[in-house]
């Protein structure tokens, strides 16, 4: 049974409550006596605030209290912090604004946080909201990522808007290898900004208890201790003891939920003021505008190549639009999340990479689904791509004479990658998407009065997120490792905290797996507790396609632990030595025998440490009662999924209208424990890459007005966008864990929008910017037919 | 949402008398309720007229099809009656919004908000439609006034929208990706005596291009649109679609809309 569990298609154990309805959100939370919150946000991309009155508003009907900056500010409540401090080449740290839960004398971005009103019902405190009076001046907004360095400072102290002006790569070596290149490839890309939606908008319940002086803060988080660490050290809200963040069933964070919100500040404070729970539940429209948004780049991008189609070098420039203020991971995604993947997975000898990371008055960008390595990848396979076509060689030979061929290796930029075998995903994903009759399916489609065109991206990721010693020495402000705690009860089962989070990851399946698989017990009697402070110990959270392996090596390591010590006991029990005591399958063995106990048994007697008549204590000298164990794992390196993404599109000539219509995958995860788990993850994040390629934008008007502030602007892909996507597996495992696990569940979105770019512009012969609509397409299609003409 | 008293009325009578400056009907509530919600609508009353019996249901006779008022897009969509008569007025009707708009949303409604990229409106100006309210019949043509104004006074009811069977038609939409709302939609109609031609998503409010008519009634195929030049001029633009672009879509989707005529 055991062994058969790790690449098991399991159904997923928490799907029965959540598609009957019976998840326990945020939202589904209800305290007694409980007061609902409403945020005055600024409706100006950028004013200064003489005076925020409340009176009349406080005397409205059901307000219990209205709280502004200055309130926060008296009650020395800390702003807001970037998490990750980047270096510039000068020598000089990046520059933050300051960052005010409530706006103090100055608003920032559409949506920005002025003040929380408090009433007995939300409508009641909606109407309140509305008798606000905010004096604002309102000033020129900077909007525009790539004219950012050149618009008036938004901030005192920040020239040119500029955070850091950061350089990663050998400049001179790069650039003399440019100089002796046969060929030079550029490109200008624009990665489009993106708004996450997490299918649950975000949600904040503070609840004091003036009697225990313990504040409870509920939260839809994908890292409930890393909130709580941030709320406690940085913003002062509550000593970390007395502090219990809970995240309960989340729906969805794609990054969006990594942040301790302004919000969740504001609502934990105003319970301690009030001292009555204070609930705020996001309206969907306040998730367009306040949510941490993504992406934004304005990339150049040159590739040096040798006549034969080696690639020598790549250089690129980068600026990446921060927003209104730095987040959490709102530094490192366009820096060290995304600079040292722009070799790709390629054998480049040497790479050079600058970002200018500015500030605009928009809703700041953080990670979001990939973070910094969508961004990357869809440089690198945009610019390969243009390269194979310039020469005339065949996408996927170009892109196999360049693979790594080796591993280890060392890349020329950060990464030492530590297995990989590029040749064989490319190789079956040729074969998958049935490759060598696409131009029997071009010609088809042209047969229609259609376009078709095909697109490669050849990926290369870095997961498990991280190395605490690595990531700390270049600026991060925590290690990276994860936690477990195995707790045997009494009775056989298993309790098992994990520091991650599952907001749809499916780790109540996945680590049940692991440690069903290490410890021989049905996964039906192991439970996966997370989401809250007070029950497992400290741990980072879920992003980053980390949890499996990183979290779930913390597990195994757990479960090896408990292992070791019901081998003493088992030995005691058997009366053998614990060398000679072999486990397997749940079953603790003396070799060359049929003396056994099972595991269950064992973890029983741990908890019956005494004699008791014929009872003999099973307890070695020295071995503590109880069976649980705990472990902290920190990884010697970073992950590297790699793998294969074509796909297919046609265009309508008429209006530009583009269907992806065939897409196929295949990806290096290493070891896969349920394959049908990570299917759900690869759809899921092809979707996301389409929607950015095809259908995403966030747009915001010159003055700062987020146009695309609702569905109705907003394009979210559906259904119907999708055509069926064809996945296979190749594996070679990671060696820097013992699973061997690479972790998937960023992958589609960073490959997918390379993809069907490249076969956009295949299709249509054109070089168009994300999102690829219908109009843009027509219009590149007409332009064509002009060129065409007068040629 | 601001607070409303909630009337369910069972007759027309009922609902006309309950009627003020400050009152709403509710149908399908697809427009008047997320209004309502984000506080961009505020009603004193709301005036539910779902239950009046009258107002829901499909008439067939040989020269028109006469649609209730509250009755839903999804019951004209599954219509053997109106495929039988008019096939391109289910096909329109299974094309609006998504399956929950479907089953909730009326055609009088539709109508009676005229979104300017609503579908219903085209038909009823391609089909000749006659409005019945609950003081007197509109002709479409005198009907939808300007974006989101129809010649509706206070208190007027639609009843009903009575279609004149065309020998032919088709209504082909460019949805909008993200609300799935027309970007154009085009409805051609072939009678004896006329081909009409009703666009909807491009101006303030839907219109009949009569430039494609005129050419179509001379020569009704795809390609007597060819030559048709239609400006751009006073044409919607926005972050989905410039003016020039819909103004190439109303050909595009003209031809095809020719081409589908059945």
């Amino acid at each position: 049974m055991a062994s058969s569990l790790i690449g098991s298609r399991v159904e997923r154990k928490e799907d029965k409550k959540f598609l009957t309805g019976k998840g326990r959100y945020t939202a589904d939370i209800n305290l007694a006596n409980q007061t609902y919150a409403y945020f005055v946000r600024s409706p100006h991309a950028r004013a200064t605030i003489s005076k925020v009155d409340i009176s009349k508003a406080s005397n409205a009907p059901g307000v219990v209290k209205i709280l502004t900056g200055d309130d926060l500010a008296k009650d020395k409540i800390g702003g807001l912090i970037a998490g990750w401090k980047i270096v510039s080449q000068d020598g000089t740290d990046m520059k933050c604004p300051p960052h005010p839960p409530l706006a103090n004398k100055a608003v920032n971005f559409v949506g920005d946080h002025v003040a929380i009103v408090i009433a007995e019902t939300l409508d009641q405190a909606k109407d309140a909201a509305e008798k606000v009076r905010v004096n604002y001046k309102v000033l020129k907004a900077v909007v525009n990522t790539g004219d950012a360095l050149n618009s008036k400072a938004i901030y005192d102290g920040i020239d040119k808007n500029l955070s850091f002006d950061f350089l990663l790569g050998d400049k001179g070596k790069t650039d003399e290898a440019f100089s002796k290149a046969d060929k030079i490839v550029k490109l200008d890309l624009v990665n489009n900004r993106l708004i996450p939606n997490a299918m649950e908008p975000r949600a904040a319940i503070g609840d004091y208890n003036s009697s225990s002086e313990e504040l409870t803060l509920y939260t839809a988080s994908q890292n409930p201790h890393l909130s709580r660490l941030i709320l406690s050290a940085f913003n002062a809200v509550h000593p970390e003891h007395k502090f219990r963040i809970v995240a309960p069933d989340v729906g969805g964070g794609f990054g969006s939920k990594i942040n301790a919100y302004a919000e969740d500040a504001v609502v934990a404070w105003a319970s301690k003021k009030i001292e009555r729970p204070v609930k705020w539940v996001a309206e969907r429209s306040e998730s367009f505008l306040s949510d941490n948004h993504g992406r934004d780049h304005v990339t150049h991008v040159e590739l040096a190549l040798k006549n034969d189609g080696k690639i020598t070098a790549i250089r690129v420039d980068t600026i990446a639009n921060l927003g209104a203020y730095a987040l959490v991971l709102g530094t490192v995604t366009p820096t060290y999340l995304y600079a040292p993947l722009l070799v790709g997975p390629y054998d480049i000898p040497t790479a050079c990479c600058n970002v200018k990371a500015v500030y605009t008055n928009t809703a700041p960008t953080d990670a979001y689904r990939g973070a910094g390595r969508p961004e990357a990848t869809y440089v690198v396979e945009r610019i390969v791509t243009e390269a194979a076509k310039e020469i005339g060689m065949d996408q996927a030979e170009f892109r196999k004479k360049n693979f790594i061929n080796k591993f280890p290796h060392q890349q020329c930029l950060v990464h030492n990658i530590d297995s990989g075998d590029y040749h064989a995903h490319l190789d079956k994903a040729l074969e998958l998407s049935d490759y060598k009759n696409f131009e029997n399916r071009r010609s088809q489609s042209s047969a229609k009065g259609k376009l078709r065109g095909i697109g490669f991206s050849t990926y290369l990721e870095a997961c498990g997120v991280a190395p605490s010693a690595v990531v700390m020495s270049i600026g991060a402000g925590v290690g990276l490792w994860e936690s477990a705690e195995v707790r045997f009860n009494a009775t056989g089962n298993i309790s098992v905290f994990t520091g991650t989070h599952s907001h749809g990851q499916s780790h109540d399946t996945t680590f049940a797996q692991i440690v069903g698989d290490r410890l021989g017990v049905p996964i039906e009697n192991i439970d996966i507790v997370h989401g809250d402070t007070d029950k497992g110990p400290f741990g980072m959270g879920t992003y980053g396609s980390r949890s499996l392996a990183v979290g779930g090596t913390a597990i195994v390591k757990a479960c090896d632990k408990i292992i070791e010590k019901g081998r003493k006991v088992a030995a005691k029990m058997l009366e053998a030595k614990p060398e000679d005591v072999d486990f397997k399958d749940g079953e603790f063995i003396v070799k060359n025998s049929n003396k056994k106990k099972t595991i269950g048994e064992v973890a029983f007697a741990c908890y019956l440490p005494g004699t008791f008549g014929d009872i003999k204590s099973p307890l070695p000298e020295g071995v503590e009662p109880g069976l649980m164990e705990t472990s902290f794992f920190d990884p010697s390196n970073f992950s590297f999924p790699a793998g294969s993404h074509i796909c297919e599109v046609e265009v309508d000539q008429d209006t530009g209208e583009t269907k992806v219509v065939k897409y196929t995958v295949v990806d290096d995860f290493g070891t896969v424990i349920n394959p049908l788990i990570v299917e759900g993850q690869v759809h899921g994040g092809v979707a996301q890459g389409i929607g950015q390629a095809l259908y995403e934008n966030a747009h915001y008007d010159e003055s700062g007005q987020l146009i695309t502030a609702s569905y109705m602007d907003y394009t979210m892909p559906r259904a119907d966008n999708f055509p069926e996507i064809k996945l296979g597996f190749t594996s070679t495992p990671a060696t820097s864990n013992p699973l061997g696990a690479k972790g998937c569940g960023e992958a589609g979105t960073i490959a997918a929008p390379a993809a069907v770019m490249n076969a956009v512009i295949d299709a249509i012969d054109t070089d168009i910017s994300m999102p690829a609509t219908s109009e843009k397409v027509c219009n590149a299609l007409q332009k064509n037919k002009k060129n065409k003409e007068a040629a | 949402m601001k607070g409303f008293n909630f009337h369910s009325v069972k007759n027309v009578k009922e609902a006309k008398k309950l009627a003020s400056g400050k009152s709403a009907f509710l149908a399908g509530g697809m427009t008047t309720i997320p209004a309502m919600k984000l506080r961009l609508a505020s009603y004193s009353d709301i005036i539910d007229i779902k239950n009046i019996k009258d107002l829901s249901g499909i008439k067939v006779s040989s020269k028109s099809l006469k649609i209730g008022a509250t009755t839903k897009h999804a019951e004209v969509a599954a219509s053997k009656e109106v495929k039988k008569a008019i096939s391109s007025l289910a096909h329109l009707a299974d094309g609006i919004g998504d399956p929950q708009v479907r089953n909730r949303g009326t055609i009088g409604g539709s109508i009676a908000n005229n979104d300017p990229a609503a579908d219903y409106p085209a038909a009823c100006l391609a089909l000749n439609a006659i409005i019945h309210t609950s003081d007197r019949k509109i002709v479409s043509d005198k009907f939808f006034k300007g974006m989101f104004e129809t010649a509706l006074k206070k208190g007027e009811l639609i009843q009903a929208v009575e279609f004149q069977v065309p020998d032919k038609s088709c209504y082909v939409k460019f949805p909008n990706p993200a609300s799935r709302y027309a970007i154009v939609g085009v409805y051609v109609a072939k009678y004896k005596k006329e081909v009409n031609v009703a666009v909807t998503g491009v101006e303030s409010a839907v219109f009949r291009c009569k430039k494609i008519e005129s050419a179509l009634k001379s020569n009704f195929s795809s390609s007597a649109i060819d030559g048709v030049k239609i400006s751009s001029s006073g044409f919607n633009s926005d972050i989905h679609a410039s003016s020039d672009y819909r103004a190439h879509l109303i050909k595009v989707l003209a031809k095809k809309a020719v081409a589908g005529c059945k």
